[in-house]
């Protein structure tokens, strides 16, 4: 730079003559000020907007090629159909914020699927205490692979790999000889067959849009008394409003048909509790701080191993909720249940909805969306009676086409960051 | 030296005793004599430089009183007394922070989150941001930090003196009494650097003992009092950090002689006549 250029006569360098303690530590982001709808739907959020974007794009198409996709029946379908997946990628997400991958996923939701069925139904266990039996193997599992991980150091893209092999055979063995498992007790199969009254749901969506609406202005007022910036109200107002229509016009349309399915109240709470987790809790802070930096964050007197190794075992845990809402959905688990394309999806889910492969970044709602991008493609193909061939094809091209918008924006920051 | 070198004397007063005394400071790497009796004073509200060639010791030394890589032999006395540091949370406890080269800061997170990182204000079960974010506040503007935009900006997006200085004021989150900058200004542009210094300056001012180590002689002599020469491993001399200073400092880093003896193996004592005017009697 201006160091080594010859000044003239041992003059201070040219053009550098601004008083260093005004600018000095200005800590404007180096992008500046940002304009119109960046301002509006800035940072974080630019993910989120990105996917439902694509989302709308995807629901445009497919009720044009077909009338009967944007029907009531059909989107509670939808819902129905990403509930287990969803619950999977919840977990998912996790681990990939840590900037680490779990291969085991969809075997290990087989696994607990399996373990509910031969429970219940062989050995007559109560319905919910087969499910607690189902979540602690999965648990067990992560705590094993967690611990592997973390404390040998090897990539756990081998340590889950060598997982998913291992499991699919724990899920043979548990299931024997009779290969399929029919399940009837009402406790796990009322959890993705059932729907709430429409009086119950309105209930749940109001008192929704209050406990945001409220928290938000809550913490708006805090964050005034305590002198602090404000997002903009207008900003505000929009996100607001746009949320809680978002939500009657949803809850307004599954009603016309059998109403809001339990399995998806079930996966959206646990995205609400997982995302208070990763942004609200200092535990999550420590997940997001370890898949930036972890060295950074070791040297921070964080103990990352252990925050690594539980968010393995949230991540297996989550994973064999899925299965069981797999299991409860279909009304049997088989030797096929967890197998096939259910890993592939639940990562895909996440990483399509703008959750980064490198760590650090992303949001659990990812879970959310990624699963109703994917399931939109599924169920509008199927509508469409195309062949699983093209539904392969075209699944790939877009978790492709997010892989490389992830990698795009990572090389952008990477230029901007460092000078 | 003002003060007689002493190593073993106790002291009980503070009073006008260095911050941070080392003594006879050896450290070997198998058959490397990487630090070999090395002695250095800090007082508090001083700069202290410490410049050396490349293997001139400067990094053990930092290690030997972070904690990082405990000396062999030698002792340390914090505010007069005698204390042993063997491991780096003996430094935290005593005050003591640094900014490492490589900063240590996690770029997905903005400035606030790192700034509390693995110190998170609480209420609750969650995270208290607000109290986190005036906190932020109150630190860098405390450092002078205006003209600051968003303490809610992604460090990741930030220009290099932007990141110099969240790492340094994250070391002050733990209200130490001396940091040590490892290479601050190294890679930074000319504003940046001035940005940078012009904080060192600050910290001095709050009455902290500052270790800098730098390669850049200019910096050194722009914002140090005191420059402390090590040359292969041991003291090789101690200088005022005037200009005119410049040419003996540069022949004690290289050990090239030119109006002063060529290699300087010997304690601060005989160093040449213009050392010491960091701590006036």
């Amino acid at each position: 730079m201006s160091t080594v250029s010859p000044a003239p006569a041992g003059g201070p360098p040219p053009a550098e003559q601004h008083d260093p303690t005004a600018s000095a530590v200005s800590l404007e982001a180096r992008d500046g000020r940002q304009t119109g709808l960046k301002a509006i739907f800035g940072g974080g959020e630019a993910a989120s907007l990105r996917v439902l974007i694509v989302l709308a794009l995807i629901w445009i198409v497919f009720t044009i090629a077909n009338d009967r996709f944007l029907t009531a029946g059909n989107l509670t379908n939808l819902t129905l159909q990403v509930a287990a997946t969803g619950t999977i990628s919840v977990g998912v997400v996790l681990v990939l914020l840590l900037g680490e991958i779990d291969l085991s996923v969809g075997a290990v939701s087989g696994v607990a699927g399996s373990v509910v069925g031969v429970l219940s139904v062989q050995h007559d266990w109560n319905g919910w205490l087969a499910i607690i039996a189902a979540l602690l193997v999965g648990a067990s599992i992560g705590l094993l692979q967690g611990s592997i991980v973390t404390w040998l150091g090897i990539p756990s893209f081998v340590i889950t790999l060598a997982g998913l092999l291992t499991w699919q055979g724990v899920q043979l063995k548990v299931l024997g000889e009779q290969g399929t498992i029919n399940i009837s007790d009402p406790i796990i199969t009322n959890l993705a067959n059932t729907f709430l009254a429409e009086s119950v749901s309105w209930i749940v969506a109001l008192a929704a849009i209050g406990l945001l609406v409220g928290g938000t202005l809550v913490g708006r007022r805090r964050r005034a008394a305590a002198d602090l910036e404000l997002e903009p109200f207008i900003r505000l107002v929009v996100r607001l409003a746009s949320i809680s229509v978002a939500i009657l016009v949803a809850v307004y349309v599954v009603n016309q048909d059998r109403g809001v399915p339990v399995s998806l109240c079930i996966l959206i709470g646990l995205v609400i509790i997982i995302d208070a987790v990763v942004t609200r809790t200092r535990y999550g802070r420590h997940v997001l701080a370890a898949g930036g930096n972890e060295e950074a964050t070791r040297r921070a007197g964080i103990p990352t191993k252990r925050v690594k190794t539980i968010v393995f075992v949230l991540a297996s845990t989550l994973a064999a909720a899925g299965g069981v809402l797999a299991a409860s959905r279909l009304l049997a688990v088989n030797q096929s249940s967890g197998t096939g394309d259910v890993l592939l999806l639940a990562i895909a889910g996440p990483v399509i909805a703008g959750v980064s492969l490198f760590g650090g970044r992303g949001s659990v709602w990812a879970a959310l969306l990624g699963a109703l991008v994917i399931g939109s493609i599924s169920n509008g193909m199927d509508l469409l009676a195309f062949e699983s061939s093209v539904k392969f094809i075209v699944t790939g091209a877009v978790l492709a086409g997010a892989v490389i918008l992830d990698a795009l924006a990572r090389k952008r920051r990477l230029s901007q960051g460092r000078s | 030296m003002s003060t007689q070198t002493q190593a073993d004397a106790p002291r009980a007063s503070a009073g006008a005793g260095p911050l941070l005394r080392l003594r006879g400071v050896t450290k070997r790497f198998g058959a490397v004599q990487a630090l070999a009796d090395v002695d250095l004073d800090v007082h508090a509200g001083e700069v202290v430089a410490l410049v050396g060639d490349n293997g001139a010791g400067k990094s053990t030394l930092i290690k030997a009183i972070s904690g990082v890589g405990p000396a062999d032999e030698g002792t340390i006395e914090w505010n007069g007394h005698n204390v042993k540091i063997g491991a780096p949370g003996d430094a935290t406890g005593l005050g003591i922070a640094v900014v490492y080269q490589d900063l240590a800061l996690c770029d997905n997170l903005d400035v606030v989150a790192n700034l509390h990182l693995g110190r998170e204000a609480r209420r609750g079960p969650f995270m208290d941001e607000i109290a986190m974010e005036r906190e932020a506040r109150s630190l860098l503007d405390s450092l002078a930090v205006r003209t600051l935009r968003s303490v809610r900006a992604e460090v990741g997006m930030l220009s290099g003196g932007q990141r110099q200085t969240v790492a340094i004021a994250r070391a002050m989150t733990g209200d130490p009494k001396m940091v040590i900058l490892d290479e601050p200004t190294a890679a930074l542009g000319v504003a940046q650097t001035e940005q940078v210094l012009a904080l060192v300056s600050r910290l001095r001012e709050r009455g902290l003992g500052v270790i800098l180590i730098s390669h850049n002689l200019a910096d050194v002599f722009q914002v140090a009092d005191r420059i402390e020469v090590l040359r292969l491993g041991r003291n090789g001399g101690s200088y005022a950090a005037r200009p005119d200073q410049r040419q003996a400092v540069v022949a004690a880093i290289t050990g090239v002689s030119e109006d002063h003896p060529a290699v300087a193996p010997a304690p601060a004592a005989d160093a040449p006549t213009t050392h010491d005017d960091g701590a006036p009697a």
